[in-house]
């Protein structure tokens, strides 16, 4: 159907000199949509020219409109000889096309030309009329809303989550067609930014038509990914959790604020045809039902104790609720996998672990745009595994999920993670979650589907009234959802400490935010693990099989740096996981961030111990014996500096059900022989676990060593990757973004493991050092969304990237940081083969964080590997329980309402953060996603200041081109940004760069919320909420 | 293993006035990493050398973004580069357009040309002023005086909406340009005790007196608060009168003695150099419509009058009451005509003079 465009071209100021006689410029500018260009008169001889030009009208199909952006081109007019280009503007009209977002596009955009950078700004004016027919939804997807936020947008409520949506586009990247060898860097560069503005509006477009054809109405966690694969092509997908939202009014939200704030209830409405069910029917976390089967049939033991607890895993879907979805049709959703990493209370019943695959693929030489079919194949051979490692998790579906790759010339790593869970159906479409799997328990609860039938189940309902007042719906989540006596891996199970009911982990990693109901003991911290393994440089297929055979092991590694790192601090859970693996020529990087806490329902981590291999030295002896003083001391610092004080009393209590089987856990290195002997050594301290290092080797010993020399946190900061830090409550509404690119070149030729693991360690820690020092202004100040990015843009080249929020929670203000890291490491050697570093670039790991095995398939071969297929105990994954720790606060706050805009300032201001709200404000609206995409170069890099002196301009122009469009939309922040990709490649010896970023957020209205507004909400919607959970029991 | 590129960039711009001040202050990256050590930055901090090497590089190249805009502070406002907050933008206004006074000491009066700026290395190491700095200065002069040059209206004022400087940085500003533009002469060994602000306060005097602008016409001329008033630098010739007429110059030096006989201790001195001075005010004045003349403004009020009263240890007290008489007895002469051209010179010498009576 066919839609009007309209635009306007008003003004332009600050235009650069175009002809050096006069100092002037007589602009013109061209808008242009689809094939039709218009034009505006010359206005001569000014930098600040005034066109008013009439309306541009553009009359197509709201096909194009999702699909083409509008194209400004300012102009300079010369008689004589050609028109010199100016610069351009995108404008992407997605926006506009939805009713619920902006309606305008309004203001100044910074002109942009590839070469120059920003050259001035024009003030247009761009509308849209679609015409509205019922049928245009059906033509395209128009009217689908897309949020990159990866929880429920602020100002919606959730009446339905459809499942997975997942697209790709593929096309010839412009760099590489012959065509390029003929034409300016500017012309390659604008082919290429306007083929991939085109190719993210298609994505999304076919995106929207899944959405409709599925029933909603939203995207939600929409997350673009752009892989360069050089001569290969260009790759777009993109993936997301496709939703049905509904708005909630300004006048209701005051008491059924968002829907993080709201109990299912509230959402449940929709969907349920019994509407009056909710009451009586048991809140989300006690499901009465599944416990009971869960209790008759696999523990039998257990069943025979009154808690019942562990009837958690299967129970969690209150079936009778939402009775009509429960029924497990067998036409299930292909991947019940979402993108979201934040939900409202009681979506989430447990959670089973962090899992990951991976995947290495030769890419393909031969190229062929309309048939995508190849890379879909791979994804989804990915998500199926990704799907099957979950229910061996006894988890039906698969949450805070995330896809990457890592490209080094052909070859490419294909990554996927996310965290296995159970969810509570009542939320789902029909369909979408896999309930008649695999798992047994969980396709016999279909059946009863009404409050009845519950209740008809006496031994259930006593037993779940039972635990029904000993177990706050809090700790539910960490409740393991596997069968105790067939688990996916060794763990060690204990009751939950904070209800004792059921059986609890010791350790729980995942990928998502931290629960609002959380009970976290103390504070969080971030924790990074990182790894560097060097590996022969090769070509093709032998080069994909090393780096298979290598990707366990970094994961290995990785996995056990983080928990070192964990116990370390004295925590037992991990949120926010995300592992990168980054492919470089002759190197692998690897480098895992995550929030470590001290989730209150598991139990209390123990300590590390340290094993020596020949305990015959006696001067060894004592060495390991100052080593373990060391790490003992260690531990209490951090006990003391992140506040965990778990209650004692609780230990003691809960030490009697503990089964015995709770020995130590040993981690042994991987590198370690003989571990089999040591296996039998009894390590464990006190009553407590005893994590156990073995040092066998000198790599032990430095790894311990480094183990130990992580630089502590100055005072007054706090870092976390995860939208909010656990345990501090009190954010200001100041905050700060910030990104950091560094790039690093290594010197010495033939490096160790060891040696690179150091640089690379050094690296991050001086980083992280750096930002510190810059932020110390701020303190007390909390980096927030701390997010690092590693990457070897070019042969020689480590570049690693971060973004980092940064807010500050105990006084003033907040800030938010974007940081981007890059190393580059240079091998000297003259040696032509040992030469390249690698080039890794920031690739998603999928790791399966402690439960499962990971996966590496060549592509030739198919190969796999079962690297780990089970990991190493301690791994886990699993849950902690607990009542409604006061985190949600800061977000519960930003609901808040108020009236008025900010922004008297000639230019607005405009807001930029990673995270999905800012603290201490509301947010009103959301007028549409920003995604742009944008290619600078020069020739003239010495003059530019170096390489710092580019990129620093770049990333300045990429932060005030998008705040501008922002604020043209109306909008003053940006939340959820991300800058994705950033690629940066230069030949100084040419005196050329050349860098690549991307960047995405969701534009909003915020507005400020007085203090005394703020509380109240929060009260009232706890209430509720836990009234309502109330009601239900 | 080495720092490649490193690169720190915040949404809303974070400036280290600190650092912003050494960069001013023309340090090199190296220097001002010195500096900082020795300031103590690191304590409290785990931060190495390396790390305040890297913070001071970030803030040294956003600095030099922004000197673009800072060239016409106006754009810095509306500009969309960089996200600062006003009261920050008015911070870094203010600090780049500010001077060292012992640099703009040197360059007072001088022409603004290339040729001074060729110097300028020679007044760097004279003043212990960096080049750097020396020639941001004197840019920022030039600048100035460049952008005021063609516009009309009253001087400060157009200096504070071009440039949106403070009330006081406008007028110091506006001294500068004056100075530039009539080309005082400061720099004389018997001036070196004279201050900036000595001048600066003697420019807007003139400025606001004798300027065409200090009519409160400002329609009529274009460079009416940069050029002093012919009419009125004509009308000064007839103030002879006071000098050339005996009878004139006897019954003024009367009046003036009368009124401070037994006022002051240095009566005695004042009634011996009464004609010797006044003689020397009244020549300063007729000749002042000759362009040459009016360079040496400064020192022949030095010369003719200050180093006399000096001499013969005026204190600053006896200087104002004498020049207070002087001036008011003129009223008295009933042979004297020219009171209003009188009192408009007499005001602004009275204050210059007090002004510059120190050691």
């Amino acid at each position: 159907m066919p839609g009007k465009l309209k635009a306007k071209i008003v003004a332009g100021r600050h235009l650069p000199v175009m002809d050096r006689a006069s100092d002037l410029t007589d602009a013109f500018v061209e808008v242009k949509f689809g094939n039709t260009t218009f034009k505006t008169d010359v206005f001569p001889k000014s930098l600040n020219p005034q066109w008013n030009s009439e309306w541009f009208k553009f009359e197509v199909d709201d096909e194009d409109l999702q699909d083409e952006p509008l194209q400004i081109t300012v102009l300079d007019h010369d008689t004589y000889s050609a028109n010199d280009a100016i610069g351009k503007v995108y404008i992407d009209i997605d926006p506009l096309l939805s009713c619920e977002a902006a309606t305008v596009i309004s203001g100044w955009l910074p002109i942009y030309d590839t070469i120059h950078g920003i050259r001035g700004e024009i003030n247009v004016l761009v509308k849209v009329d679609l015409f509205n027919d019922l049928n245009r939804f059906r033509q395209s997807s128009c009217g689908v809303k897309f949020f990159c936020t990866t929880s429920i947008p602020r100002c919606y409520r959730v009446a339905l989550v459809h499942g997975f949506v997942e697209e790709l586009v593929v096309n010839e990247d412009p760099e590489y067609q012959w065509i390029d060898r003929i034409r300016t860097p500017r012309a390659s560069n604008e082919a290429r930014q306007r083929l991939i503005s085109l190719m993210s509006g298609e994505l999304q477009r076919k995106i929207g038509l899944k959405v409709l054809e599925m029933g909603g109405n939203a995207v939600v966690g929409y997350l673009q990914c752009f892989d360069l694969e050089g001569e290969s092509g260009l790759v777009v997908r993109a993936i997301g959790t496709a939703c049905t939202l509904d708005k909630l009014s300004p006048g209701t939200d005051s008491k059924e604020p968002v829907f993080s704030e709201d109990p299912p209830h509230s959402l449940s409405g929709p969907p349920t045809p019994l509407r009056t069910l909710p009451s009586s029917s048991p809140p989300p976390f006690s499901p009465s039902k599944p416990c009971s089967r869960q209790s008759s049939s696999s523990d039998t033991d257990l069943s025979l104790t009154p808690r019942i607890g562990k009837t958690s895993p299967a129970s969690s879907p209150s079936p009778p609720l939402s009775a009509p979805f429960l029924i497990p049709t067998q036409k299930l959703t292909e991947f019940p996998i979402f993108t979201l990493t934040c939900f409202p209370p009681g979506f989430l019943v447990h959670v089973g672990g962090v899992v990951s695959t991976r995947s290495v693929k030769l890419l393909d030489r031969i190229h062929n745009p309309d048939e995508p079919e190849t890379r879909d194949a791979w994804w989804e051979e990915i998500r199926q595994e990704i799907k099957s490692h979950a229910k061996a998790l006894g988890c039906h579906a698969v949450v805070g999920y995330s896809e990457s790759t890592s490209i080094c010339e052909e070859v490419c790593i294909l990554s996927a993670s996310g965290t296995a869970a159970m969810l509570n159906p009542r939320f789902m479409r029909e369909g979408c979650l896999d309930t008649g799997g695999s798992d047994h328990r969980l396709s016999r609860q279909p059946h009863p589907g009404m409050v009845g039938s519950e209740r008809g189940e006496g031994e259930v309902s006593s037993t779940w009234l039972g635990f029904e007042d000993a177990s706050p719906p809090s700790c539910g989540f960490v409740h393991i959802p596997y069968d105790e006596f067939n688990m996916p891996f060794p763990a060690q199970l204990t009751y939950c400490y904070h209800c004792r009911r059921q059986k609890v982990p010791d350790v729980l990693f995942t990928t998502i935010d931290l629960p609002a109901e959380a009970e976290v003991t103390g504070k969080g911290c971030l924790i990074q693990a990182r790894l560097c393994r060097t590996k022969k440089k090769a070509q093709g297929e032998v080069n994909a099989t090393s780096i298979s055979n290598l990707l366990p092991f970094m994961e290995y590694e990785l996995h056990t740096q983080l928990m070192n790192k964990l116990k370390l601090r004295s925590m037992n859970a991990l949120f926010g996981l995300r592992i990168q693996i980054s492919v470089g020529e002759n190197m692998l990087l690897g480098l895992a961030s995550a929030t470590g806490v001290y989730l209150s329902a598991l139990p209390a981590p123990g300590g590390i111990q340290i094993a020596g291999k020949t305990p015959s030295d006696l001067s060894y002896d004592q060495h390991i014996s100052t080593m373990q003083k060391r790490i003992d001391d260690t531990i209490a610092k951090n006990k003391e500096l992140y506040n965990i004080h778990p209650p004692e009393c609780i230990e003691e209590v809960v030490g009697s059900p503990i089964p015995d089987r709770q020995r130590s856990s040993r981690l042994f290195r991987s590198t370690s022989e003989s571990s089999d002997e040591l296996s039998e050594l009894d390590l464990s301290h006190g009553k407590k676990d005893a994590f156990v290092l073995e040092i066998d080797d000198t790599d032990a010993v430095e790894d311990i060593q480094s183990l130990l020399t992580d630089a502590p946190i100055p005072a007054g900061f706090y870092s976390c990757n995860t939208e909010v830090m656990p345990g501090i409550h009190n954010w200001t509404s100041g905050l700060q973004m910030f990104t950091s690119v560094r790039v690093y070149r290594l010197s010495n030729a033939n490096l160790t493991n060891q040696g690179l693991n150091k640089i690379f360690t050094d690296l991050c820690e001086n980083l992280l050092k750096s930002l510190y020092f810059k932020l110390r202004s701020m303190i007390p100040c909390c980096l927030c969304h701390l997010n690092f990015t590693v990457a070897v843009p070019e042969e020689e080249l480590i570049q690693v990237r971060g973004h980092t929020y940064l807010s500050t929670p105990l006084l003033l203000w907040s800030g938010e940081n974007e940081e981007q890291l890059q190393f580059s490491m240079e091998l000297c050697g003259e040696s032509t083969i040992s030469n390249n570093q690698p080039t890794a670039k920031p690739s998603a790991p999928s790791v399966d964080y402690g439960s499962f095995a990971d996966r590496c398939s060549t592509w030739l071969e198919l190969l796999r590997l079962k690297a780990h297929t089970i990991r190493r105990g301690s791994v886990k994954t699993i849950s902690s329980s607990e009542r409604c720790s006061p985190l949600p606060e800061g977000r519960s706050r930003s609901l808040r309402s108020t009236r008025s805009l900010p922004c008297g300032a000639p230019v607005t201001v405009v807001k930029m953060t990673p995270l999905s709200f800012l603290p201490g404000t509301r947010i009103v609206k959301y007028l549409g996603i920003i995604n742009m995409f944008f290619i600078r170069e020069t020739t003239s890099l010495r003059e530019e200041g170096g390489v710092s002196g580019f990129l620093h301009s770049f990333i300045a122009e990429v932060f005030a081109m998008v705040r501008a469009h922002v604020a043209a939309l109306g909008g003053n922040a940006l939340v959820s940004y991300s800058m994705k990709e950033c690629v940066f490649m230069e030949n100084p010896n040419k005196n050329q760069a050349q860098c690549l970023i991307n960047v995405s957020g969701d534009a909003v209205i915020f507005i400020r919320e007085s203090d005394q507004e703020a509380i109240p909400p929060l009260l009232t919607s706890r209430q509720t909420s836990s009234t309502g959970a109330d009601g239900t029991t | 293993m080495s720092v490649e590129l490193d690169v720190f960039v915040v949404n809303t711009t974070i400036m280290d006035e600190e650092v912003y001040q050494l960069w001013l202050d023309g340090y090199t990256v190296n220097d001002a990493v010195k500096v900082r050590m020795e300031g103590g930055v690191l304590e409290g901090c785990e931060a190495s050398a390396e790390v305040l090497h890297s913070d001071t590089m970030d803030q040294y190249r956003t600095f030099q973004m922004c000197e673009r805009l800072l060239h016409s502070p106006v754009k810095l406002a509306n500009q969309l580069l960089f996200q600062i907050p006003p009261h920050r933008q008015v911070m870094l206004i203010e600090r780049y357009y500010a001077f060292d006074s012992v640099f703009v000491r040197e360059v007072l009066g001088k022409k603004l040309s290339k040729g001074t700026k060729k110097d300028l290395d020679d007044v760097s190491a004279k003043t212990g002023v960096t080049l750097k700095s020396c020639r941001r200065q004197f840019d920022n002069f030039k600048r100035v005086f460049k952008v005021v040059e063609e516009l009309k209206g009253p001087l400060v004022e157009n200096i504070r909406q071009h440039f949106l400087l403070s009330d006081k940085l406008a007028r110091d500003y506006a001294a500068i340009v004056f100075f530039a533009n009539n080309r005082f002469e400061t720099g004389k060994k018997k001036l070196h005790y004279l201050t900036f602000q000595d001048f600066a306060f003697c420019a807007g005097q003139l400025i606001s007196n004798w300027t065409v602008g200090a009519l409160g016409d400002y329609n009529m001329v274009e460079d009416m608060d940069v050029d002093l008033e012919k009419e009125f630098l004509q009308d000064l010739k007839e103030l002879k009168i006071l000098i050339t007429d005996r009878d004139l110059l006897d019954q003024h030096k009367s009046l003036v003695c009368t009124a401070l006989r037994g006022k002051t201790k240095a009566f005695n001195e004042m009634e011996a150099n009464f004609k010797n001075l006044s003689r020397g005010l009244v020549n300063i004045a007729a000749k002042l419509t000759n362009t040459k003349e009016v360079r040496d403004f400064f020192i022949d009020l030095v010369e003719k009058f200050i180093e006399p009263c000096r001499s013969d240890k005026w204190t600053a007290g006896d200087m104002r009451l004498y020049l207070t008489h002087y001036t008011n007895s003129a009223h008295v002469l009933d042979t004297f005509k020219h009171q209003v051209v009188w009192d408009r010179y007499m005001g602004v010498i009275k204050s210059c003079i007090l002004k510059m009576y120190h050691d």
